[in-house]
C-alpha cells in the first residue's frame, strides 16, 4: 500500500502541477472525499429559497393567519370560546397558527409542495441542467435523497412560516398565557408552545409524505408545471374521497385523512393513536414513494 | 475498491487518476448498440481514444454523436455493449470515472436567476471529491480562463449565447480533469473566444488531458485535433489518426498549360498516377514525386507552365465523401 502510495505521490506532483498550470488552478495533496456532505443539499435550499416564485409563496402563507387574526379580532365581540379551533383563537394566541393550520392544509400548503416537488426532478430536466448534475458526478440515489431531504426541509419551513407569523400576531392581538384544551382542561403557556412545535412537525411529516408522492410524478415528467398539477390533482381527488361517507374503508389509506389529526395535539392528555396511525401512513408512503421514484430514475435515459 | 485486473497504482482508493502508468486508451467502446424503440441510432460502436489526443468526433447531424456522448457519460443505457472511461467501466465505476471528466453535452444549461459564479458554486458543491476550501478560488481560475470573471455576477439570463458557451466550458474546468468531452464548443463564440478555445484545448492537450471535441466546422477540427472518428447513421465509417483519414485521399498535382497533352506525357514520364489531360490542363497524382521535380521536368521538356499547384482534398471534401452527399437527416 505505501508504495503504490509512494508512486501515487510521485506521480500526482507533476500531473497536478502541469494541469494545475493549464487550468490555473493550484492543487495541492489530493483531497479525500468526506462520507457525508451537506454541500448539495445546503445548494438545494438556497435554490429553494432564492427563486422569487417560492418567496412569494411563503409571503401568501404567512400572511393568511395574519388575515385571519385581523379578521377576528375587528368582527369578535364576545370573548367567550367556541367549541373549535376558529373561535378559539380570541382565547388565546396560540390558537391563531393552528386555526390557519387548518385552512392552509387544505391548499395552500400542498400547493406549495406540488411547486417544490415539481421543480426538483422535472424542473431539473426542464432546464437541462439535470444532466450536467449527474455527470458532475452525482449519482442518481444520492441526487434523489438529497432532493427529497430538501423537499422535507421545505415542508418544514413552510410550516414555519404559517406558526411562527401566525404565533407572534396571535400573542399581539389575542394575549399569551394558558391555553384551554379540547378537553376541558387548561395548559400552561410553555406546555401550550410544545403542543404547537409537536403539531408542526407532524404535520411536516404529512407535507413530507406527500413530497414523496411528488418526488416521484417529478420523475416521470419533463414538465414542472405538470408534476405540480398532478400532485394538486392528487390532494384534490383525496379530499373528495374523504367526503364519500360510501368510501370509509377507503379513508384511512389517503394521506389527507390524517392531516387533520394534528387536533388531537390540542387534547389533554395527547390523543396519540390517530396521530400515530397517521405517522405510520406518512412513513409508508414515503418510503414507497420514495422507492418508486428511485426505480423509474435509476433506470431513465436522460435525453433532456 | 482494489480491482484485480488493475495495476496497483490504479486500485488504492485515494488515488488521482495519472498515475505513474497512464492507460492507452482515454474512452474505450465495444459493441455499443442503442435502440430507441424501433430506430436504432447507434450501432455496434468500436471506439478508441487514445490518452493525449484530440480527438475530433465527427458525423452529420442524427448519425448518432451526441447519443454516443451521452452514454460514455452514463446518461442514457445502451441497448448492447459496453464503454470504459478512463479505464473504469460505466456504469459500474462511473463515479471514480466521471469526476474526472469535464462535460459540454448539446449546449449550455444553467439556472437562469442564478449569476454565473452561483451556477458554477451549485456544480461545484454536487461535486464530492472537490476540498470546498478551494472552491471560490477554483471558480475564479475558471472563469478567468474563459474571460468571465467581469460579467460574473450577472444573472445567467442575461447572458449573450457566447458567454453561455463559456460558462459551460468554466464548467468542464472547475478541477483538473483527466477528459474533456466537448460537444460544439465554438458554438456561438466570436472570433477571439473560438481562438481561446482552440489555444485552451491546445493547452490542456499539451498536459496530457484527452480531449474529445464534436464540431461540425472542420476547419477548427483540422487545426485542433490529432485524432479523428467519423459516424454516419450509426455507425463509425472512419478512425485514427488524421494523417491516417487523410492518407485515403491523395493529393493531386494540376498543370495549367497550353500544351496539355506534352505535359501529361512529361507527368507519365515521371511516374505519376492517374494522369489525365483537358483543354488548358493536366492531372496526375505525384504520389512520391516532389512537386519541385515535376515543375523542372515541365520546364526541362519546354512545356509553357502557366500555373502548378499540388493539392490535397479538404478534410469539408473527404467527410461528404465518407458520410454521404444527401441533406436530409438520416432519421
Amino acid at each position: 500500500m505505501s508504495v503504490a502510495e509512494g508512486l501515487d505521490q510521485a506521480a500526482v506532483a507533476p500531473s497536478a502541477a502541469a494541469s494545475g498550470t493549464a487550468t490555473g488552478l493550484a492543487s495541492g495533496p489530493a483531497y479525500r472525499p468526506k462520507p457525508f456532505s451537506t454541500r448539495l443539499f445546503r445548494s438545494e435550499m438556497a435554490l429553494i429559497g432564492g427563486r422569487r416564485r417560492n418567496q412569494m409563496g411563503l409571503l401568501v402563507l404567512a400572511a393568511m393567519p395574519i388575515i385571519m387574526a385581523i379578521a377576528t379580532k375587528l368582527t369578535a365581540s364576545d370573548h367567550r370560546r367556541g367549541g373549535d379551533l376558529m373561535s378559539s383563537m380570541t382565547t388565546n394566541g396560540l390558537f391563531v397558527p393552528l386555526a390557519a393550520f387548518m385552512v392552509e392544509m387544505t391548499m395552500f400548503l400542498p400547493l406549495a409542495i406540488a411547486m417544490l416537488s415539481g421543480d426538483s426532478i422535472a424542473g431539473e430536466a426542464n432546464l437541462g441542467t439535470l444532466r450536467y448534475l449527474l455527470t458532475v458526478p452525482v449519482s442518481r440515489t444520492r441526487l434523489l435523497a438529497v432532493k427529497f431531504a430538501s423537499l422535507c426541509a421545505g415542508a418544514f419551513w413552510g410550516v414555519l412560516t404559517v406558526a411562527i407569523p401566525g404565533a407572534i400576531i396571535g400573542i399581539a392581538l389575542f394575549g399569551f398565557g394558558p391555553m384551554p384544551t379540547l378537553s376541558g382542561s387548561t395548559l400552561s403557556a410553555g406546555e401550550a408552545v410544545g403542543r404547537l412545535v409537536l403539531v408542526c412537525l407532524y404535520l411536516t411529516a404529512g407535507l413530507s409524505a406527500l413530497a414523496a408522492v411528488g418526488l416521484f410524478i417529478s420523475t416521470l415528467t419533463e414538465q414542472p408545471i405538470g408534476a405540480s398539477v398532478a400532485v394538486m390533482i392528487v390532494t384534490i381527488v383525496s379530499w373528495i374521497l374523504v367526503g364519500v361517507p360510501q368510501l370509509s374503508w377507503l379513508h384511512p389509506w389517503l394521506l389527507v385523512d390524517h392531516w387533520m389529526a394534528f387536533q388531537e395535539f390540542l387534547r389533554d392528555p395527547i390523543a396519540w393513536d390517530a396521530p400515530l396511525a397517521g405517522l405510520r401512513l406518512f412513513a409508508l408512503y414515503a418510503v414507497v414513494f420514495w422507492t418508486l421514484a428511485w426505480a423509474r430514475f435509476s433506470g431513465k435515459d436522460v435525453t433532456s | 475498491m482494489t480491482s484485480a485486473t488493475l495495476p496497483l497504482a490504479l486500485s488504492t482508493p485515494m488515488t488521482p487518476p495519472m498515475t505513474a502508468t497512464p492507460l492507452p486508451l482515454a474512452v474505450s467502446t465495444a459493441g455499443l448498440t442503442k435502440r430507441f424503440g424501433s430506430r436504432t441510432v447507434v450501432t455496434d460502436l468500436a471506439l478508441a481514444v487514445p490518452t493525449g489526443a484530440v480527438y475530433g468526433f465527427l458525423g452529420p447531424n442524427g448519425s448518432g454523436k451526441t447519443t454516443t456522448i451521452r452514454m460514455l457519460l452514463g446518461l442514457v443505457t445502451p441497448t448492447a455493449g459496453t464503454r470504459e472511461v478512463l479505464g473504469h467501466p460505466i456504469p459500474d465505476a462511473a463515479d471514480q470515472a466521471l469526476h474526472r471528466v469535464g462535460a459540454l453535452v448539446e449546449g449550455p444549461a444553467f439556472h437562469p436567476y442564478l449569476s454565473g459564479r452561483a451556477n458554477l458554486a451549485r456544480l461545484d458543491a454536487a461535486d464530492r471529491h472537490t476540498d470546498p476550501a478551494t472552491a471560490k478560488a477554483r471558480i475564479d481560475a475558471a472563469l478567468d480562463r474563459v474571460g468571465l470573471l467581469a460579467a460574473a455576477t450577472k444573472r445567467y439570463r442575461a447572458y449573450s449565447l457566447g458567454m453561455r458557451q463559456r460558462l459551460a466550458i468554466a464548467g468542464a474546468l472547475l478541477t483538473p480533469r483527466d477528459l474533456l468531452v466537448l460537444d460544439e464548443p465554438t458554438n456561438g463564440l466570436d472570433p477571439q473566444g473560438t481562438r481561446e478555445v482552440r489555444s485552451l484545448v491546445g493547452s490542456l492537450a499539451a498536459d496530457g488531458t484527452t480531449v474529445l471535441v464534436s464540431s461540425h466546422l472542420l476547419s477548427e477540427v483540422e487545426q485542433m485535433c490529432t485524432h479523428l472518428g467519423v459516424m454516419r447513421e450509426g455507425q463509425l465509417v472512419a478512425e485514427g489518426t488524421v494523417a491516417e483519414i487523410r492518407g485515403k485521399s491523395r493529393p493531386v498535382c494540376r498543370v495549367l498549360t497550353s500544351q496539355p497533352d506534352a505535359a501529361a506525357d512529361v507527368l507519365r514520364g515521371l511516374g505519376l498516377a492517374e494522369v489525365t489531360s483537358q483543354t488548358g490542363e493536366a492531372h496526375g497524382i505525384p504520389g512520391e514525386v516532389a512537386p519541385e521535380a515535376i515543375v523542372a521536368a515541365l520546364v526541362g521538356a519546354g512545356v509553357p507552365v502557366a500555373g502548378f499547384t499540388v493539392t490535397s482534398a479538404s478534410l469539408e471534401d473527404l467527410f461528404v465523401a465518407l458520410t454521404g452527399e444527401g441533406f436530409d437527416v438520416s432519421g
